[in-house]
């Protein structure tokens, strides 16, 4: 045959065509949740329907906005465990000012005030005092759950009408509707992959993980990006407690432990090198649909008791961290 | 240079400040309930503020124990919480599954096949940060994130109560008047300091955590030795998740032994083993977990809702940081030694 000679048809084109490797780890993930979706959708009745899509969104609201601060973080090739108490703490500081009769919207510039000076805290001790990121944060996974037991022990309901409605604000597509937090969450993706993608400051974090002290060398803003990754993660992780206490309307200390666990799982799931430097917030948010969709098949399944959530995600987890490791082996 | 005085000696102790530390806390106990140090005699027992407090450390002190020999190798080990809460699982399934749930042999089998659990599932972590290279905060992070669900499996979900009274002594039990929890804890620190400081093993695990590779030219079997510190650090873990368990005759896979890794690296990183790696204490490690467990103690003693320890342990974890932070230091330090004339020689003085 000649096939040397025939120019390439358009066909040709289609079927070679391959991603570039650096988005394989996002295709991967997008491929594990249509295959879940796919395989969910012919054994349950019911979970094909577009609604159970837009109710993941809906439902892992809080999920996605903390994903997306614990990605910045971990791309520089740090970590954030305080942020499961950050989300306690916000919930707790919305519903007590609310009880104190607190306008709403000075509660939510209150609450994503404190998440944010605490995530500057942790960026300060990282950077300038050069503590290991995991027990900087760890300070603040402390600090932040006992200020929580501090404002109150007890779980405070909130009431207040202008919260109630925010949260059960709906927009309809059709017959499919989604709540607001979901498009708030939606948003904070599309913030961040812009700044990753298209800013200096999102350059920088890249640089950063890739090789800290070659991001210096180059005259890069390292401290103030170093700093500032910290600062965007406190930020989501108020932001995304303000979306939390609008989804389970109340305060308690006990909220959300072990959830900086699920932002860490969805992130490496995502496709994030957990050394730093690779990975996309598009890929975080799969990888928390993942998660939501694993839930969700629990759920539908009514056989298979909620623990085994934790215990495929620590398997996907594992699976993912070692794939990475030989990748990135090979690699050098 | 002259042979310094006992004086300067103890002053340029590592375990200066953690014992002034612990000691200012006792004092804190005192002013505010002067009582608070007596240790009275009843029925052949001890009983006082001051035994529970050494009963209660004594899960600290176990997780502790193994984080240590992790932390001199330059690891984490996030994991010990999970692993305390699947001993605590497998043990208390296995007393109420037995034949005779009251008998001696009973909580004798359950314990050794908790321990050796546990054992398998440090080497597991072990597996992932010598074989396969893993960073050590991530390797143990998997076993972190699946643990709770894996115990929560065993116990199929349920809180699981056990009537064993062998068990319970475990934790309530005393033995030559003091409680045969902190008795088991000391033990096992006396048997690692024994095994670490008495042979060369002690000094072969501060040479992988300064560096794996040359020590590994040196001859020496770094990867062995961070399997096996991994392996001992989940053994600890068991024991302590055991004690917990012991504690309230039930296992709540839940709750048990939550945020204990955190104490743990707490009790550490107070006790001067520095989280680079390289250098270790146990006897520090030994006083930082009385430190946590007076801690504990002493905030409901002068009235602060004793939920709120999270934010005194927060503030002590940033101290500590800092007084290590060679940044810190070097922050505070001229503006104190700018009135001596010769700085090289006051830096020389000061390598502790």
């Amino acid at each position: 045959m000649s096939a040397s000679t025939v120019p390439a048809s358009s066909w040709d084109r289609v079927r070679g065509y391959a991603p570039p490797p650096r988005y394989l780890p996002v295709v991967a993930t997008f491929a594990l949740f249509v295959g879940l979706y796919g395989v969910g959708g012919m054994r349950y009745e019911g979970l094909s329907d577009p609604q159970v899509l837009l109710s993941l969104l809906l439902d892992n609201a809080f999920l996605i906005v903390l994903a997306v601060g614990m990605t910045f973080v971990i791309l520089t090739g740090g970590i954030d465990l305080s942020v499961g108490s950050v989300v306690a703490l916000s919930t707790m500081i919305a519903a007590r000012t609310l009880e104190l009769g607190w306008s709403p919207y000075l509660s939510i510039v209150a609450v994503l005030l404190t998440g944010t000076l605490l995530g500057l805290l942790m960026g300060v001790l990282v950077h300038y005092f050069q503590i290991q990121p995991f027990v900087a944060t760890l300070a603040g996974l402390f600090l932040a759950r006992g200020l929580t037991y501090l404002i109150s022990v007890k779980s405070i309901s909130i009431t207040d009408p202008t919260f109630t409605s925010l949260a059960f604000k709906t927009v309809y597509f059709g017959e499919y509707y989604l709540r607001w937090t979901a498009i708030v969450a939606l948003l904070t993706v599309v913030v961040a992959a812009f700044v990753l993608a298209r800013t200096r400051f999102g350059r920088t974090v890249y640089a950063i993980g890739g090789n800290e002290s070659s991001a210096v060398l180059m005259g890069l803003r390292v401290a103030a990006t170093k700093v500032g990754v910290y600062v965007i993660s406190g930020f989501c992780a108020s932001l995304a407690g303000l979306l939390f206490s609008l989804y389970i309307l109340s305060g308690n200390s006990l909220h959300a432990v072990g959830m900086e666990l699920d932002a860490i799982a969805a992130v490496v799931i995502g496709g994030t090198l957990l050394t730093g430097g690779r990975g996309y917030v598009l890929g975080s948010l799969l990888g928390v649909l993942v998660l939501g969709m694993i839930k969700t098949i629990i759920a539908f399944d009514g056989t298979l008791s909620s623990y085994w959530m934790r215990i495929i995600t620590g398997l996907l987890l594992l699976a993912f961290v070692v794939v990475q490791r030989f990748a990135t082996r090979r690699q050098r | 240079m002259p042979e310094p005085t006992l004086v300067r000696r103890a002053l340029r102790h590592p375990l200066l400040w953690p014992v002034l530390a612990l000691l200012v806390l006792l004092l804190v106990n005192v002013v505010v309930n002067p009582s608070f140090l007596s240790v009275r005699m009843q029925d052949g027992h001890l009983y006082g503020n001051v035994i529970d407090i050494i009963r209660n450390s004594a899960p600290v002190m176990l997780v502790a124990l193994g984080m240590t020999l992790v932390i001199a190798t330059r690891g984490i080990d996030l994991s010990v919480g999970a692993i305390a809460a699947i001993a605590a699982a497998v043990a208390c399934t296995r007393i109420v599954g037995a034949g005779d749930e009251g008998a001696l042999v009973t909580a004798v089998m359950a314990v050794t096949y908790a321990l050796v659990v546990c054992l398998l599932l440090g080497a597991w972590n072990g597996f992932l940060v010598a074989v396969l290279g893993i960073q050590p905060i991530i390797a143990t992070l998997i076993l972190m994130v699946a643990g709770r669900g894996i115990s929560m499996a065993i116990t199929d979900g349920q809180i699981t109560t056990v009537n064993n009274p062998w068990f319970s002594d475990l934790a309530s039990g005393f033995v030559l008047t003091l409680p045969l929890a902190f008795l088991v804890a000391f033990g096992m620190l006396l048997l690692t300091a024994a095994l670490t400081r008495r042979t060369a093993l002690g000094m072969l695990i501060e040479a992988v955590g300064i560096n794996p590779e040359a020590s590994r030219l040196a001859g020496v079997r770094s990867r062995t030795i961070i399997w096996t510190v991994y392996a001992f650090s989940g053994l600890c873990a068991g024991l302590a998740g055991l004690v917990i368990a012991a504690n309230t005759n039930s296992v709540n896979a839940n709750s048990l032994g939550l945020w204990i890794e955190l104490d743990a690296i707490l009790a550490v990183v107070i006790g001067g083993t520095s989280l680079m790696g390289g250098r270790f204490s146990l006897a520090g490690t030994f006083v930082g977990a009385l430190f946590i467990a007076t801690l504990t103690r002493t905030i409901p003693n002068i009235g602060i809702p004793s939920e709120v320890n999270y934010l005194f342990k927060a503030i002590v974890v940033i101290a500590v940081c800092l007084l290590q932070s060679p940044r810190a230091r070097a922050m505070l330090r001229p503006r104190r030694r700018r009135p001596t004339p010769a700085p090289v020689i006051a830096k020389a003085g000061s390598p502790a």
